[in-house]
């Protein structure tokens, strides 16, 4: 079997169904094994290959694949500028534990090291945004290379891998076997969470006189949602997540805060410090979560559950307790420790402690706006959108808004790039998400700049017959950009205004996408709804202001207190 | 264990293979920590390798230098190290070019003291093997100052954890 069959062999073995990828040069024989395996009519298992128009929207799609279904997304791209332009997407996932495995074509194995036409060495490259790097040298070496990289990218934290392959390794015929499994003797699956350190989360929480829980993407990850629904309301403790969190627990639920920090909610901000216990599972303190780390819950006791060990005291150095495990494993033991210690009366004090606290916590968004804005315009679109649809968004004012304003309710239904913050993710990723949910409407909340980083992505989306909607928030400018102007640099704009090319509406039926421009709430209204059933993408131009805020906001540096709140 | 910036010592078993040690030094790259020296040969198991790196740090960085090194998947084992806890030695060449006086003789004194020996002798030049410690090693090079010192090359630290008896200092810092 040639290396390329052996890739492509490797990948149906992982149950990959679908791969987002660029052909070129250097991967022509994977394509050509791909080729083969969908042209075979007795193949019971095929792999769909759906075309980027550019490697980064690949990867992205691959990310956002992974992060709507909870399994592997797969990319591809030739070497050199096609491997380079991954970087972007692999980054993307790394900072957000996404789990995406990228192969790539390399020059043939002599050429290596020659500066050979396409050749860039993305090994070196990768290193630093992905958890792992394969590169096979020979054909029998590829399965295990396969595997392993799935192995890695989804097991402890998942993180992207990648499998380099030169073009003569995909090219020569070699006997090949395939694992069953692979072993890594430094690592190993996450062990079960020490009982010792439960107890003792289980007796600080239980001994508590205002607990809160603060969630991070990590519960996600982990699929901990119903876990940790289960510990919160057994302890009556109100719910914070970070932006990497949004989502983890639903947020019409009662003990909901909503998000905390940079753009957090402003009573979440400052009730948060007020707990005397903070149980932090799966979230690494950012800054944009905590704000100026020495000033974060001065007075509360930490405790942190995180699956990664360098996390524990990297930013916050001064957690009372930490867990290294996973966040199902540990929250299911803590739920059931804390139950063991809740009996009679002790449990009634609980509820009154409780009640207290969903006080302030309930929080309610009106909804009833009437002028076409973006704070609106998200508050209009959860009450249109089904709790199952799936929303992603670019990076900026839009994202903000929708961390503040977009109620999550349902797992995995929101998908945003929170650690790297790159514009151009959301399009891709609702594409990658829409693969893998073809039975639930996707929305991409963008901004005009964002948008237009991977546009492309709408020849996607219409010859792959991927419909999505693009709710493009259109203030003419780099909107955050500007925001940041505004505040700190005395207004002098900078480089921000994008003007008005292109024509959105234009732009979109140039593509053979709908274009639909909107002048009121209620016109948005009738076109999102028409969008939802759309078969093609329906690409929504809203005109904001340019002068429109995301408030509140805790200036960079500062403390969660220092709101400029508008 | 000490907050205050101060030399630490790693020592690490990774797998005997390319590209490790470029991850490796990639992680201090990234974390912007400074390598002091860094030290590398087979170890006694076939395939793999023992790195021994020694850095100026806090205890907080050097934590995290520890909890990195461990998640990097060719990292068999990590094992933070200190003079007390370990036995440290490096080994340097020195080649020295004496002009005027001091004299040959003093100078052989000097090498004695320090138990080095001399390795390459020229009508123009001497090549000094030193090994110890290194404070030693600093010790004799700041010697050599006066003695016409024209060359250095030094191995790094190597470490390795000494026997249980002594070892209650281990690990901490």
């Amino acid at each position: 079997m040639s290396g390329a069959k052996a890739a492509v062999e490797a990948l149906l073995r992982e149950d990959v169904e679908v791969v987002f990828g660029y052909p070129g040069g250097t991967n022509m024989p994977i394509y050509d094994a791909l080729y083969e395996l969908q042209h075979t009519p007795s193949n019971e298992k095929s792999i769909r290959h759906i075309l980027a128009r550019h490697e980064q929207s690949a990867a992205h799609m691959a990310d956002g694949y992974a992060r709507a279904s909870g399994g592997v997304g797969v990319c591809l791209a030739t070497s050199g500028p096609g491997a380079t332009n991954l970087l972007t997407g692999l980054a993307t996932a790394y900072m957000d534990s996404s789990p995406v495995v990228a192969v790539t074509g390399q020059v043939p194995s002599r050429m290596i090291g020659t500066d050979a036409f396409q050749e860039a060495d993305v090994i070196g490259m990768a290193t630093s945004v992905t958890k792992y790097t394969f590169q096979p040298l020979s054909v029998k070496e590829v399965p295990h290379a396969i595997k392993a990289a799935f192995y890695l990218a989804t097991t402890r934290r998942p993180q992207p891998v990648l499998v380099d392959i030169p073009k003569d390794v995909q090219q020569k015929e070699d006997e090949v076997e395939f694992p069953e499994s692979v072993d890594f003797p430094n690592y190993r699956p996450l062990p079960d969470p020490d009982p010792t350190i439960v107890k003792t989360i289980a007796r600080m929480i239980l001994e508590a006189q205002r607990p809160m829980i603060l969630a991070g993407g990590g519960v996600k990850i982990a699929g901990a949602y119903r876990e940790l629904q289960a510990l919160a309301e057994l302890l009556v403790a109100p719910v914070v997540t970070s932006f990497m969190g949004k989502g983890a627990f639903p947020e019409n639920h009662p003990l909901s805060l909503g998000c905390m920090g940079m753009h957090g909610s402003e009573r979440t901000n400052r009730l948060l410090p007020e707990c005397d216990v903070l149980l932090v599972v799966g979230a690494r303190f950012s800054d944009r979560t905590t704000g100026k780390i020495e000033e974060f819950c001065p007075d509360t006791k930490v405790i942190h559950v995180d699956a990664d060990r360098a996390e524990i005291a990297k930013n916050y150095r001064l957690p009372v307790v930490s867990l290294v495990a996973d966040a199902r494993k540990a929250l299911t033991a803590i739920t059931r420790e804390v139950g063991a210690g809740i009996v009679g009366g002790q449990r009634e004090a609980w509820m009154e402690k409780g009640q207290e606290v969903l006080a302030i916590a309930v929080t309610e968004y009106d909804g009833n706006g009437s002028s076409l804005s973006g704070v609106e315009t998200i508050k209009m679109l959860r009450q249109i959108l089904p709790p199952k649809a799936i929303v992603t968004t670019e990076v900026g004012q839009h994202q903000m808004w929708c961390q503040q304003h977009f109620r999550v309710i349902e797992p995995r239904t929101f998908i945003s790039s929170g650690g790297l913050g790159t514009m151009g993710f959301g399009f891709p990723a609702a594409l990658g998400a829409k693969v893998a949910r073809p039975d639930v409407p996707v929305v991409d909340v963008a901004g005009d700049g964002s948008f237009l980083m991977t546009e492309n992505s709408l020849a996607t989306s219409i010859e792959e017959h991927v419909p999505v909607t693009v709710v493009i928030l259109n203030n003419r400018m780099l909107g955050m950009v500007a925001q940041w102007q505004r505040h700190f640099y005395n207004r002098r704009y900078s480089a921000v205004q994008l003007g008005k090319s292109p024509d959105f509406v234009k732009l979109a039926e140039a593509y053979g996408a709908e274009g639909v421009r909107v002048h009121s709430m209620r016109e948005f209204e009738i076109a999102m709804s028409k969008a939802m059933r759309n078969t093609v993408t329906t690409v929504i131009d809203v005109p904001i202001s340019p002068e429109e805020d995301a408030l509140p906001m805790v200036p960079p540096g500062a403390g969660l207190k220092e709101m400029i709140v508008g | 264990m000490s907050q205050d910036a101060q030399l630490r010592i790693v020592s690490a078993l990774v797998e005997h293979k390319p590209g490790v040690l470029f991850r490796l030094s990639n992680l201090f790259r990234r974390k912007s920590f400074n390598i002091e020296s860094i030290a590398v040969g087979p170890a006694e198991t076939e395939g793999l390798a023992r790195v021994t790196l020694t850095m100026f740090s806090t205890y907080d960085q050097a934590d995290q230098v520890m909890k990195n090194l461990e998640k990097l998947i060719d990292v068999r084992s990590v094992e933070p190290l200190d003079a007390k806890s370990a036995a440290v030695r490096e080994l340097a060449l020195v080649k020295l070019s004496p002009g005027a006086p001091p004299t040959r003789p003093e100078i052989m004194n000097y090498i004695e003291t320090f138990r080095g020996n001399v390795v390459d002798v020229s009508p123009e030049t001497l090549t000094v093997e030193v090994s110890g410690d290194p404070a030693k090693i600093n010790a004799f090079i700041n010697l050599a100052r006066n003695l016409g010192l024209t060359e250095v090359a030094r191995t790094g630290a190597v470490a390795l954890s000494r026997s249980m008896a002594q070892k209650e200092t281990q690990g901490k810092w």
